[in-house]
């Protein structure tokens, strides 16, 4: 039997495997797994013990091959989902800046919401978007949403219906038009924002559904920036929090603070120093230290034991592969 | 309900498919890489089209009517005809297509650099440069002297790393003596950052990969309680 066919039965056997498996979550007879704290801790104990064989057989000159790795990452994800301890999450200042800014705001005031990203951002960014949008429906704060990215002002649809898919928050009643909006997108990059700053109108004639700006009772009364009390930006590039700072909080002193992705973090972080933001979600990190300070724990700290399992294993793998660089005499090779 | 689960389906073949990858590349991932560019490149298109074209241009020149109250048929914003400027100044890019008349698109380019140009030196200048460099020049230890222990050390970090950093990026004198010392604790600070930048991306990265799992896991199969 050729390579390609055996690999062709696997392939095939592990998606009747999977099969099974999803008939069985359709018709209610697999139910999810989780496991104990004690479970889990074998898990690890494991997990680091395979390591620590790795190690050694690395000293012995056994290295292990790439897809080695790749699987352990892929453990180092998977496994903590299933696991049922949680892990300690310190809150940093810019987060704690961030909720303190809004937590200033008066209840029922109106913060407008940017959706600057797609779906690839969605695991660090959309647990972000609940969480605060969670916080305003407590506040009764009014919420206008927008997006510079295409497909933002669906992101905020799908965070949205997510909340208020919580009984707590159906129970607000929050009504479409008074309690909050979706402007949609609007192409421009960071020209809407500056013509934004003059004229929201201009940019939003109408809303998401195709209703007229004046028709919506929630911006009836916004006219620019200066009726807004709060900026929140969630963003995953460019246009995002750059932009954002540079025309809104610099030339209009809009009040805003921004949720990034973690790879854009570090380019918005000299702005809050700068007072020029109030704070800083930064990754998935950002989303799990703002749901603990709000009091709604969800897949942001849910997500965060996954991340720092697979930090631990990157980690691991960085001293294995040291050691297997100066154990392999690399060094001398590579120096002649 | 039917396209619900074929969606599902859909969405985990491809995810497979793109992580066959690591495997080794294969048919499957090609399969898969080709339905993304594909339909990426559609999606963009008809957005750009609907977006730009008719949502600014077209509706811009020609609004939409509408029947109000008394029977009439009036329009719901004024035409703008500027927006004529940008669709001229627009088919003009397209000539690049006919070498003879090429020439013409740089009038289109000249435009957009120009403008860009003005717009982003503005924003950046005051931004990026006056606000940072009005942030950086501090009092170290407080307007008052009451800057706590960990304001003051956060303070001397970054006055140093400032003043360092730049000293690095000046070549007009050699990197020796003191200069040269300052210049590596320079390059020390922008290691740091690098570091800094590395390990977020990571995090990033860790965070797509924890997406498409859970959502392999929990939307597909089901398995996450």
């Amino acid at each position: 039997m050729s390579t390609r066919i055996k690999e062709i039965l696997v392939v095939a056997l592990v998606l009747v495997f999977c099969a099974i498996i999803y008939i069985g979550k359709v018709s209610g007879w697999m139910k999810g797994v989780t496991f104990s704290p004690a479970v889990s801790m074998i898990v690890i104990i494991l997990l680091a013990a395979s390591l620590a064989v790795i190690l050694v057989l690395t000293i012995r000159g056994r290295l292990v091959g790439r897809r080695t790795v790749f699987v352990y990452v892929g453990i180092a994800v998977a496994l903590p989902l299933f696991m049922s301890i949680s892990q300690y999450i310190p809150i940093s200042p810019e987060v704690r800046t961030l909720h303190d800014g809004l937590e200033d705001l008066q209840d029922g005031s109106k913060v407008l919401v940017s959706f600057d990203y797609d779906p690839p951002s969605a695991p660090e960014l959309q647990p972000m978007a609940e969480s605060f949008f969670r916080y305003c429906m407590d506040r009764d704060f009014k919420i206008v949403i927008m997006g510079l990215w295409p497909q933002g002002p669906l992101q905020a649809n799908q965070a949205m219906e997510k909340v208020l898919e919580d009984p707590k928050y159906a129970a607000k009643n929050y009504q479409y038009g008074v309690d909050w909006v979706n402007l949609g997108f609007q192409t421009g990059n960071e020209f809407v924002i500056q013509r934004m700053g003059t004229d929201f109108r201009s940019m939003f004639a109408t809303d998401y559904s195709g209703a007229n700006y004046e028709t919506l009772p929630i911006v009836k009364n916004v006219k620019n920036f200066s009726n807004v009390d709060y900026v929140f930006n969630l963003s995953a590039g460019y246009p995002g929090t750059v932009e954002w700072v540079q025309v809104a909080v610099d030339r209009y002193g809009v009040k805003l603070g921004a949720g990034n992705t973690a790879v854009q973090a570090p380019q918005c972080y000299p702005y809050l120093r700068s007072g020029q933001l109030i704070g800083i979600l930064g990754g998935m990190n950002g989303a799990a230290e703002f749901e603990k300070l709000t009091g709604h724990e969800a897949k942001g700290t849910k997500f965060m034991l996954s991340q720092s399992f697979s930090h631990m294993i990157v980690i691991a793998f960085i001293i294995i592969g040291n050691v297997a660089f100066f154990m392999g005499g690399r060094k001398k090779n590579l120096s002649v | 309900m039917f396209w619900e689960h074929f969606a599902v389906w859909v969405a985990a073949f491809l995810t497979l498919g793109i992580y066959s990858f690591l495997y080794k590349d294969n048919p499957w991932y090609k399969l898969c890489e080709s339905i993304f560019v594909g339909i990426s490149a559609g999606y963009w298109f008809v957005t750009l089209f609907w977006d730009n074209i008719y949502g600014k241009f077209w509706v811009g020149v020609f609004p939409p009517t509408h029947v109000n109250e008394l029977g009439e048929s009036v329009r719901t914003a004024q035409p703008d005809y500027w927006l004529l400027v940008g669709a001229v100044l627009g088919l003009l890019m397209l000539l690049r297509l006919v070498p003879k008349i090429g020439w013409l698109s740089r009038w289109s380019l000249a435009f957009i650099v120009g403008a860009t140009a003005g717009f982003y030196l503005i924003n950046y200048f005051s931004s990026n440069v006056m606000r940072q460099v009005q942030d950086t020049i501090m009092p170290l230890f407080g307007s008052g002297f009451d800057a706590s222990a960990y304001v003051i050390i956060g303070n001397i970090v970054v006055a140093v790393g400032t003043f360092t950093g730049l000293i690095y990026f000046f070549f007009s004198k050699e990197h020796r003596g003191a200069f040269g010392f300052s210049a590596k604790v320079g390059i020390f600070f922008l290691m740091v950052t690098f570091g800094a930048s590395f390990g977020y991306t990571v995090m990033s990265r860790m965070s797509l990969l924890i997406g498409r799992i859970d959502f392999l896991l929990s939307d597909w199969l089901g398995l996450i309680r």
